[in-house]
């Protein structure tokens, strides 16, 4: 017991200091009993619970850890620091898109799937979801689990009153562009009586910057914050919307935001398919039937969020645990892990499973969600070249940068603000 | 007598030394190490864990070190000349200082008022003394989520507070002199009651006598509290105020959790990012250690220097 806590204590200290290795767990190869011992690291929920033990039963010589994580925050900071300290990493390390770039900057210091896992049929994932994990040289370096399709939630009740259609396929006009978008927001707060028509501009202008080809960096990583038009455009369009009052000024996530959910002060949300739950939670069964969803997005399609499975090279059984990985993520598997915990498949063959398409959702009137969303699903056209500071941008510079636009600071100032954090945060 | 005793003595020290010198050598070998070893724990500790870090710190901080990267390039002072010349730092040096000013300040003032109170024949003693330790107890992270509620821009409390009674509500998000107060207002809840309880035992601890003999002198209670009460407090006094430096500027768990989406900026503008919480973002979310441990370095030696101040103003003001 001693000796663990000072083990515990010098571990701490020196991943304080992040400085040398500190092994404890990870890629331990041979149990006593001559099985083949690997570890899964995820966070959130994966669904893989019941699946392991499937795969545990059909592979007698392989025992199988899972490491969870609750949040996707700490699980992605001990990724990070472990790859650094160069030792106690699991033999497969779930990675979140939004971490994805910073993953594929050390791209070195994982396996090359293509190499190492067994052979997977073509096309398994749609282009966009394996390009965003493969390298410039080639090399795969997670297979896709989940994805985010986009999709618009509104508040039926509040259209009503504002006098613009509410019926899901009458919407779609409204939501078919961010031009008509922002205008249907004009046209909403002008009789809303003080109800915004979005959330937040962070939530809605990374949205809008993730559907352009190029983004904060291109091919070469090289920053074009100043020069891509795209973004000023998207920036110019988010912060003149919230000046005009379209923007309920919250932070996403934030327990304001949860409240604002309950008192219904916004009318439209960006919805990838994992916020249904969100919303359904916050805004709690008084709300039921007010919220309601449908198969539109401005400009085409987008994504937010889903997963992959990594094998990190300090992994003693690259191998096997590609093997696993490879299983994990093929369709048949990625089904029931959204029949356990809703996590919507990348798989192109799942997103055609009776399954998947006859699910509804009785929060949002009993709307086909599965089959909603893999409409959705199939809308997003490419992935959007991330440098590796990509996420860095989104959270720390330009969500900031327009949340001092809705305090009050003007939109020109923040934008200098935000190029010059751009700038700092990628030299 | 003296003559037999040393005879004695010879004899034995004669017998003694020819029959084991080895036995002799590792008893003299017991005297002269082991009390060293019976201090070591305290000292491998403190080299795994204090000094270690430390040193190794200010090895990293002399690199352009990225969290993962194999080979860093040695830029020997460059990190320390792009930090001085960095307004987010100097920004957040100004954030924690005026936190650490607003918290610290009244937290002392209010620690000794509250330990003269607890010091009075009270009923119940023992219930008001536990109930001040309260706020301690309760884990940080949980109080920090309260107040983050308590002080929502849009759905807060004391913002309701304040409208009701027809005064504007403040954004405590985007003020920067709000947030602090905010977040102050945090600390002071969590250490004030700690802290008079260590005055209150110090205060006990003062001899009856003085505070009588001025009593019959004629002095009354004020005049006892700051000619004898506080005088006699000075040592504690020195320890709480050096520890409550020390805890002010490495400030990190509340503004990071006032943070409402759980981010390391410290605000939309860094309004409240404080020098640990820009260090936790440069190493942990920029990736960039060698920077952040620069910071580090600056900041144990502000820390140092604010509390060697604060410990000789102390000792000089209070007589």
């Amino acid at each position: 017991m001693r000796h663990r806590w000072i083990s515990v204590l010098i571990c701490a200290a020196v991943s304080a200091a992040a400085t040398t290795a500190c092994g404890s767990g990870g890629g331990s190869s041979q149990s006593s009993d001559g099985k083949t011992e690997l570890t899964i690291a995820t966070f959130n929920e994966f669904g893989y619970e019941d699946l392991l033990k499937e795969y545990e039963a059909a592979h007698p010589d392989v025992k199988l850890t899972q490491r969870k994580t609750g949040q996707g925050g700490p699980h992605h900071e001990n990724l990070f620091t472990k790859l650094g300290a160069g030792s106690g990493l699991a033999d497969i390390e779930a990675v979140e898109e939004g971490y994805l770039s910073q993953v594929m900057s050390k791209s070195s210091q994982f396996n090359d799937l293509k190499e190492i896992g067994p052979k997977i049929e073509d096309g398994r994932w749609p282009q966009w979801k394996s390009d965003a994990a493969t390298t410039k040289d080639g090399k795969l370096i997670g297979y896709g689990t989940d994805i985010g399709p986009l999709a618009m939630c509104y508040r039926k009740d509040l259209f009503d009153k504002a006098g613009l259609p509410s019926d899901p396929e009458a919407v779609k006009a409204l939501f078919s562009t961010w031009d008509s978008y922002f205008a249907a927001g004009d046209q909403f707060i002008a009789k809303s009586g003080g109800v915004a028509w979005f959330d937040s501009s962070a939530q809605v202008f990374n949205a809008m910057h993730n559907q352009h080809k190029v983004g904060y960096f291109d091919q070469d990583d090289k920053l074009v914050v100043e020069s891509n038009p795209d973004i000023k455009a998207d920036w110019d369009a988010v912060t003149k919307a919230a000046l005009k009052g379209q923007s309920a000024k919250l932070t996403a996530f934030s327990p304001e935001w949860n409240s604002a959910f309950k008192a219904g002060t916004f009318a439209t949300k960006t919805c990838p398919s994992w916020m249904l739950g969100v919303i359904e939670t916050q805004a709690g069964p008084d709300n039921k039937g007010k919220w309601a969803v449908t198969d539109a997005f401005p400009n085409g399609g987008g994504n937010w969020g889903g997963s992959y499975l990594t094998v990190p090279k300090q992994s003693k059984n690259a191998k096997k645990a590609a093997e696993l990985a490879a299983w994990l993520t093929a369709p048949e598997q990625q089904i029931k892990a959204f029949q356990a915990k809703g996590t919507f498949p990348s798989q192109v063959k799942a997103l055609e499973s009776p399954a998947l398409l006859g699910q509804t959702n009785a929060y949002f009137g009993d709307v086909k969600a599965g089959a909603l969303f893999a409409t959705q699903a199939k809308k997003i056209t490419a992935a959007q070249h991330k440098g590796p500071k990509d996420g860095q941008l989104q959270d720390n510079v330009f969500s900031p940068a327009l949340q001092s636009v809705e305090q009050g600071k003007s939109a020109d100032e923040a934008w200098k603000t935000a190029v010059e954090g751009a700038q700092k945060a990628a030299k | 007598m003296t003559a037999v005793l040393s005879k004695v003595d010879r004899g034995r020290a004669e017998e003694a030394r020819p029959r084991s010198p080895r036995r002799y050598r590792l008893s003299k070998l017991d005297s002269k190490v082991s009390p060293y070893l019976f201090v070591a724990p305290f000292f491998v500790l403190f080299g795994a864990i204090g000094l270690f870090p430390l040193l190794y710190t200010a090895y990293v901080s002399l690199f352009d070190w990225e969290l993962g990267d194999d080979n860093p390039t040695f830029i020997g002072l460059k990190n320390y000349g792009t930090l001085f010349a960095d307004g987010q730092f100097w920004n957040a040096l100004f954030n924690t200082v005026s936190i650490f000013v607003l918290s610290s300040g009244p937290q002392v003032v209010l620690a000794v008022l509250l330990a003269a109170l607890l010091n009075a024949n009270l009923r119940a003693r023992t219930a008001w003394r536990m109930g001040v330790l309260l706020p301690y107890v309760a884990s940080l992270v949980a109080l920090a989520v309260i107040f983050g509620n308590l002080f929502g821009t849009q759905y807060g409390l004391v913002n309701n507070v304040l409208t009701t009674f027809g005064l504007s509500p403040i954004d405590w998000q985007a003020d920067t002199f709000g947030s602090h107060i905010a977040i102050a207002s945090m600390v002071n809840w969590r250490w004030t009651g700690y802290n008079a309880l260590i005055v209150l035992a110090a205060m006990q601890a003062i001899p009856r006598e003085v505070d009588e003999a001025a009593r019959v002198d004629g002095a009354g209670p004020m005049r006892r509290f700051f000619s004898i009460t506080l005088p006699m407090l000075k040592p504690t006094l020195i320890f709480v105020i050096v520890t409550t430096t020390i805890g002010g500027l490495q400030i990190f768990t509340e503004p990071k959790m006032f943070e409402p989406a759980g981010g390391s900026g410290g605000g939309s503008q860094h309004q409240y990012q404080t020098v640990v919480l820009y260090l936790y973002q440069t190493a942990f979310q920029g990736l960039d250690l060698g920077y952040a441990s620069a910071m580090a370095w600056v900041l144990f030696l502000v820390v140092i220097c604010v509390a060697g101040l604060n410990f000789y103003v102390t000792r000089r003001t209070v007589r």
